[in-house]
């Protein structure tokens, strides 16, 4: 009985993690990213600094007609967001955030989020398809290639901290870490933050939904509480990708007191890493598709063997 | 007690230690998941409004009436794409159990490893050279 309410605890703190921590980081984006354009951003909703402005937006999205087009694949059309947006929420309950403090310890973590984060891209590729739209066909068009510059330099680059820490366990991994790692790992963490970023369709490689071409590619025909599915998978991955760049490289819950802080210390670190996200659509202009292409097969690629051959000759070496 | 009796029946899927019970929350976090989304699917059938009409079903295309269909022909050579997926999908399953165990055995498994990689890498180059990966 025991076991059941604490299983079903961690469940709810992990839901709760996946309700709250992206709607933060899509509030961080409106006011950081506005300030950042000399702007002040949403000012009204809640009274002070439009901080509830995203729940103003959630109320509103949910009360919006939804409407499938005549031409599209009805049932696909309508599973589209659920499937994009539900491998976020299993990929959390892998990542600790402190000692002990995961909603459930894997043996295989690594391997396991890898490839549900993956399931993820299906969602956007089933919207692209099943919309019946030229905008949306071209868009999962460019998810589907996009998929392919980026998948393998953001396995071979998280492959890295596993040979490091001699285990898949991600709290295996940061249990491992020491502060070197942040100078040897660092063309890993690079590459692993780059494809990420490719990986979630962000700018600077947003070119699937790239607006001033294709409206908003994939989600095109998509309104209502569906496209509001969409974001919250966007902002999900966001906080999913700077979990997995903690824990991976920059040592998790590692700091002074992380015996009582620890969790403290993963969300500082989580909380730096989306800021970074943010910045960058700020600050870097939208790749093309071939451009893309270029960066993963030309330097990506090369720089993550780079550091598996770097990895794997410093693991021999120490034995 | 319920529990006991489940235990009983299926004793690998209830210890949360076992393997098998470690993919217990993983399991129930999916079922959440799934009841999260039917949840909000169902509350906004409740709060929205459904006025369908032709025009608004219509395929959304600047404006203007739709063009013929939305389903265009693709190159076949997209497919391509999909196979240079899989190659490293597979590659990846090797490369995972392969870094737990790498440093026991030393430089010849590097080596091996090297190999494996970059065979595949040969092939990627290849393609590349090809013209497959390029966006037109």
């Amino acid at each position: 009985m025991a076991d059941a309410l604490e299983l079903a605890l961690r469940l709810v703190l992990v839901l709760g993690a996946f309700l709250v921590l992206p709607l933060l980081v899509g509030q961080t984006e409106h006011k950081v990213m506005a300030h950042m354009q000399s702007r002040v951003g949403p000012m009204y909703a809640g009274g002070f600094h439009g901080w509830a402005q995203l729940i103003a937006d959630g109320v509103k999205f949910a009360q919006k007609e939804d409407v499938v087009p005549a031409a599209a694949d009805g049932a696909v059309f309508r599973l589209a967001p659920a499937v994009a947006m539900v491998p976020y929420l299993v990929v959390l309950v892998a990542i600790p955030i402190g000692p002990g403090l995961v909603g459930q310890e894997l043996d295989i973590g690594l391997f396991f989020v890898l490839a549900v984060m993956g399931v993820g891209v299906l969602g956007t590729l089933m919207a692209g398809w099943a919309s019946a739209n030229k905008y949306s066909l071209l868009g999962g068009m460019r998810v589907a290639a996009q998929l392919m510059a980026y998948e393998l330099p953001f396995v071979l680059a998280a492959v890295s901290p596993a040979m490091a820490a001699r285990t898949l366990s991600l709290s295996g991994i940061v249990e491992a870490w020491e502060p070197w790692w942040l100078i040897w790992q660092l063309p890993g963490l690079v590459v692993f933050f780059v494809a990420g970023l490719a990986e979630l369709q962000r700018p600077p490689f947003d070119m699937p939904v790239a607006d001033s071409e294709l409206v908003f590619g994939p989600y095109t025909e998509y309104t209502g509480l569906r496209f509001a599915l969409f974001l919250l998978a966007e902002y999900a991955g966001i906080v999913v990708l700077a979990a997995l760049t903690t824990v991976l490289f920059l040592g998790g819950w590692q700091g002074p007191f992380a015996d009582q802080l620890g969790w403290l210390w993963s969300l500082t670190k989580i909380g730096v890493v989306a800021l970074l996200v943010v910045w960058l659509r700020v600050a870097v202009p939208r790749l093309r598709a071939d451009q893309l292409q270029r960066l993963a097969w030309q330097a990506l690629v090369p720089i993550a063997l780079f550091q598996l051959a770097l990895t794997s000759a410093v693991g021999v070496w120490n034995g | 007690m319920p529990t006991a009796a489940a235990a009983s029946i299926f004793p690998r899927l209830t210890r949360m230690d076992g393997y098998y019970g470690s993919y217990v929350p993983v399991l129930a976090i999916i079922v959440v998941g799934a009841v999260l989304v039917t949840a909000m699917f169902l509350g906004n059938r409740l709060l929205r409004p459904s006025r369908p009409s032709p025009e608004k079903q219509l395929t959304y295309e600047s404006g203007v009436d739709p063009v013929g269909t939305g389903w265009a022909q693709i190159h076949l050579r997209y497919y391509v794409f999909a196979y240079l997926y899989v190659v490293f999908a597979v590659d990846a399953v090797f490369l995972f159990p392969w870094a737990t165990v790498y440093a026991g055995l030393g430089w010849v498994t590097v080596g091996e490893m090297g190999v494996f990689i970059g065979i595949i890498a040969v092939g990627l180059v290849y393609a590349w050279r090809k013209g497959v990966l390029a966006w037109t």
